[in-house]
C-alpha cells in the first residue's frame, strides 16, 4: 500500500464522516461543522497529492489548499451570518418544518 | 485586442461592484449601468474574433498556468456569455424599480448583483478545474445572499438549504479536482483528459464531480433545494437563478463530459444521466401541474426543463449538442421572462395563488402577455426559441434512433402545455362580478411600468430567438466539442 493511498483512504474516511454528519445533523450549526470536516478531508487529499512528487512538495497543490482554506473560511462566515439572521427571524436553529408561510 | 476585451467582461462588473459599495447612493445606478454595459463591446470583439476561427486564450497578468489563471473563450463559452449579458440587462432594468437604490434592500442588492454577473462571466471563461470551482462557489454564495436579501423567513430557510447543499456539492467537486490533479498533474480543462488515465481514482473523481454538479444543477432526484429557493426568492433573483445560475453547473458538466472525460468509455453512465433527465422532465412537469402558487409552478417548470439538457449525454452527437445549447439559451430567456412576469403579478395581486389570477388579463395585460409568450417558448410551440431547440433535439434523437428520448421530449412538451395553459386560462378567465374589485388601470403600477416591460422584452426575445436562430447556431457550432465533431 503506497503512502499516497493511505492519505487518500484517510481523506475518504473523514470526507464520508462529514457527509454523514451533514445528512444526520438537525441543528444547522452542526451541519456547518460537518461541512468544515469535509473541507479538511479535501485539504488532506490535496496535501497528499502535493507531497508525493520526488523533487519535493508541489507548490500548485499547496496553492490550491491555501485558496481552498480562504474560500472555506469565507463561506463558513457567510453561512454563520445567515444562520444568525435565520435564528433571529424564525427563532429556530433547524430547517425542518413546512415552508408555507401563507403569503 | 480580443484578449483584453475578455478581461473587461469580468473586471467591469467586478470593479463596479466594489465602487457601488464605496460610492454614495446616487452613484449606484450609473456605476451599475457601466458595469453591466461594458461587457457588450467586449463580447462583441471576442465574438468577432471567434467567428474568424480563433480561440481566445488569456493568461491573466502574464502568469502562465498552472500557478496563473487562464481564460479561454470558444463558441460555447461565448454563447452562454451572451445569454448572461442579455438576461442580466433586462433583469437589471426590472431591478431598478424592484430593488430601488433608495431602499435598504436595494443598497444591499446592487453590489451582490454585480458580483454575481462578474462571477458568471468568469466561470464561462475559466479554463481550469480549480478556477471553475472558485467561480462556481462565488456564483452560489452571491445567489444565496440574494435569495435571503428580503429577510422573509421562508426565503431564508430556502437560502440556507441551498447554501448547505451547494457547499456540499462544491466539496464533492473540489475533492474530485484534487484527485484528478494527482492523476493528471495538471488542472487545465483541455489537458486533464488525455493525462488522467482511466484508473480507479480517476473514475472515482469523475463520479464525485458529476454528483456534485448534479446537485448544483438540481437534476432529479437531487432537485429538492430548487423549488423553494427559486420560488421564494425576490422576482429578479428568481429570474437570474433559473435562467443562469442553475445552467452554470450544467455548463461545467458538459465541459467535463465532452472535453475532460472524452477519452473514457462513458456510455453506461451517459445512459444513466439521460434517464435522470427523463425523470426530471416527467417529475418536474407533473409537480408543476400540481402547484397552487404561480412562482412555485414556474420553479418546478425549471426542474423539468433542465432535464432536457441531460439528454445530451446519451445522444452524444453534434446535433444534440447544438440542440441542447440552444435549449439553454431559449429556456434562459423564456424562464427569466416568466419569473419576472410572475413576480409582477405577485406584487400587484399581493398573492401568487393561482385562483387569484382570474381576470388578471384585464388589469395586468402586459404581464399576462409576457407570461403567455414565454410559455409558448417553454412549451416549444413555433415560432419560438423553445420550438427550435426542441425540434433540433427531436431530430437528434430521431437520427440516433433513440425512440425513448423522442417520446420523452414530446411528452415533456405536452405536460408543459398543461401547466402553462392552466395559468393562461385562469388569467384570461372572466371574473365573477364579486371577484373583480379593481378596474383596469387602477393597479398600483401603471400598465407599461418598467417592470412589466422588462418581462415583456424578454418574452418577445424568447420568440424572436426562434425566428433569428441562424447567427446563434453559427456561434454554437464554433464551440462544438472536438470529441463530437469526429464521426
Amino acid at each position: 500500500m503506497s503512502t499516497e493511498l493511505v492519505y487518500v483512504v484517510a481523506a475518504s474516511a473523514v470526507f464520508g464522516a462529514g457527509v454523514y454528519g451533514l445528512i444526520v445533523a438537525v441543528h444547522v450549526m452542526r451541519k456547518l461543522l460537518a461541512l468544515n470536516v469535509m473541507s479538511s478531508a479535501v485539504f488532506v487529499a490535496m496535501l497528499s497529492v502535493a507531497g508525493t512528487a520526488e523533487e519535493g512538495p508541489d507548490p500548485v497543490a499547496q496553492a490550491l489548499v491555501l485558496t481552498g482554506i480562504v474560500i472555506a473560511v469565507a463561506a463558513t462566515a457567510f453561512a454563520l451570518a445567515l444562520l444568525t439572521r435565520l435564528v433571529r427571524e424564525t427563532g429556530r436553529t433547524s430547517l425542518q418544518g413546512g415552508d408555507d408561510d401563507g403569503e | 485586442m480580443a484578449s483584453d476585451a475578455l478581461a473587461m467582461l469580468v473586471f467591469a462588473p467586478l470593479i463596479a461592484a466594489l465602487a457601488v459599495i464605496l460610492a454614495p447612493t446616487r452613484a449606484t445606478l450609473p456605476l451599475a449601468a457601466v458595469g453591466i454595459a461594458l461587457p457588450l463591446p467586449a463580447l462583441w470583439l471576442a465574438t468577432v474574433a471567434v467567428l474568424r476561427g480563433e480561440t481566445i486564450v488569456v493568461a491573466l497578468a502574464g502568469f502562465a498556468p498552472p500557478l496563473g489563471i487562464a481564460w479561454r473563450a470558444d463558441g460555447f463559452a461565448l454563447t452562454l456569455a451572451w445569454l448572461t449579458f442579455v438576461v442580466v440587462a433586462f433583469i437589471s432594468w426590472h431591478a431598478r424599480s424592484s430593488f430601488a437604490v433608495e431602499t435598504d434592500v436595494g443598497r444591499r442588492f446592487w453590489p451582490l448583483w454585480l458580483v454575481l454577473v462578474a462571477s458568471l462571466y468568469a466561470l464561462f471563461l475559466s479554463a481550469d478545474l480549480f478556477n471553475l470551482y472558485v467561480t462556481l462557489e462565488l456564483v452560489t454564495l452571491a445567489g444565496v445572499a440574494m435569495i435571503a436579501i428580503g429577510g422573509k423567513p421562508a426565503a431564508m430557510r430556502a437560502a440556507m438549504r441551498y447554501l448547505l447543499l451547494g457547499l456540499m456539492a462544491s466539496l464533492f467537486y473540489l475533492l474530485a479536482t484534487a484527485l484528478l490533479y494527482g492523476q493528471a498533474g495538471t488542472l487545465d480543462l483541455y489537458q486533464v483528459g488525455e493525462r488522467m488515465g482511466d484508473g480507479a481514482l480517476t473514475v472515482t473523481a469523475l463520479a464525485l464531480m458529476v454528483t456534485g454538479l448534479l446537485v448544483k444543477s438540481a437534476i432529479v432526484p437531487l432537485h429538492v433545494w430548487l423549488p423553494a429557493a427559486h420560488g421564494k426568492a425576490p422576482g429578479p433573483v428568481s429570474a437570474v437563478l433559473s435562467a443562469l445560475v442553475v445552467k452554470v453547473a450544467l455548463y461545467i458538466l458538459i465541459r467535463l463530459w465532452f472535453w475532460v472525460a472524452a477519452p473514457l468509455d462513458v456510455a453506461a453512465a451517459a445512459l444513466a444521466l439521460g434517464v435522470l433527465g427523463a425523470a426530471a422532465i416527467v417529475y418536474g412537469s407533473i409537480a408543476a401541474i400540481a402547484q397552487t402558487r404561480l412562482k412555485m409552478l414556474v420553479a418546478y417548470s425549471t426542474v423539468a426543463q433542465l432535464g432536457y439538457v441531460m439528454l445530451l449525454f446519451p445522444l452524444a452527437s453534434s446535433a444534440a449538442f447544438r440542440a441542447v445549447t440552444f435549449h439553454m439559451l431559449a429556456h434562459g430567456v423564456a424562464k427569466a421572462a416568466m419569473f419576472l412576469a410572475a413576480a409582477n403579478l405577485l406584487a400587484a395581486l399581493g398573492s401568487d395563488r393561482l385562483q387569484r389570477l382570474v381576470g388578471a388579463d384585464q388589469r395586468f395585460p402586459v404581464n399576462v402577455l409576457a407570461f403567455a409568450l414565454a410559455g409558448v417558448s417553454i412549451m416549444g410551440l413555433p415560432p419560438s426559441g423553445g420550438f427550435v431547440a426542441k425540434w433540433m433535439l427531436l431530430e437528434a434523437a430521431w437520427q440516433a434512433e433513440g425512440w425513448g428520448w423522442v417520446a420523452i421530449v414530446s411528452l415533456g412538451s405536452l405536460l408543459a402545455a398543461v401547466y402553462v395553459f392552466r395559468v393562461v386560462a385562469l388569467a384570461y378567465a372572466q371574473p365573477r362580478p364579486a371577484v373583480s374589485v379593481r378596474r383596469p388601470g387602477t393597479s398600483p403600477r401603471g400598465r407599461f411600468h418598467a417592470t412589466s416591460l422588462a418581462a415583456l422584452g424578454l418574452a418577445v426575445l424568447a420568440i424572436l430567438l426562434g425566428i433569428a436562430s441562424a447567427p446563434v447556431l453559427t456561434l454554437i457550432d464554433l464551440g462544438l466539442p472536438p470529441a463530437l465533431v469526429q464521426p
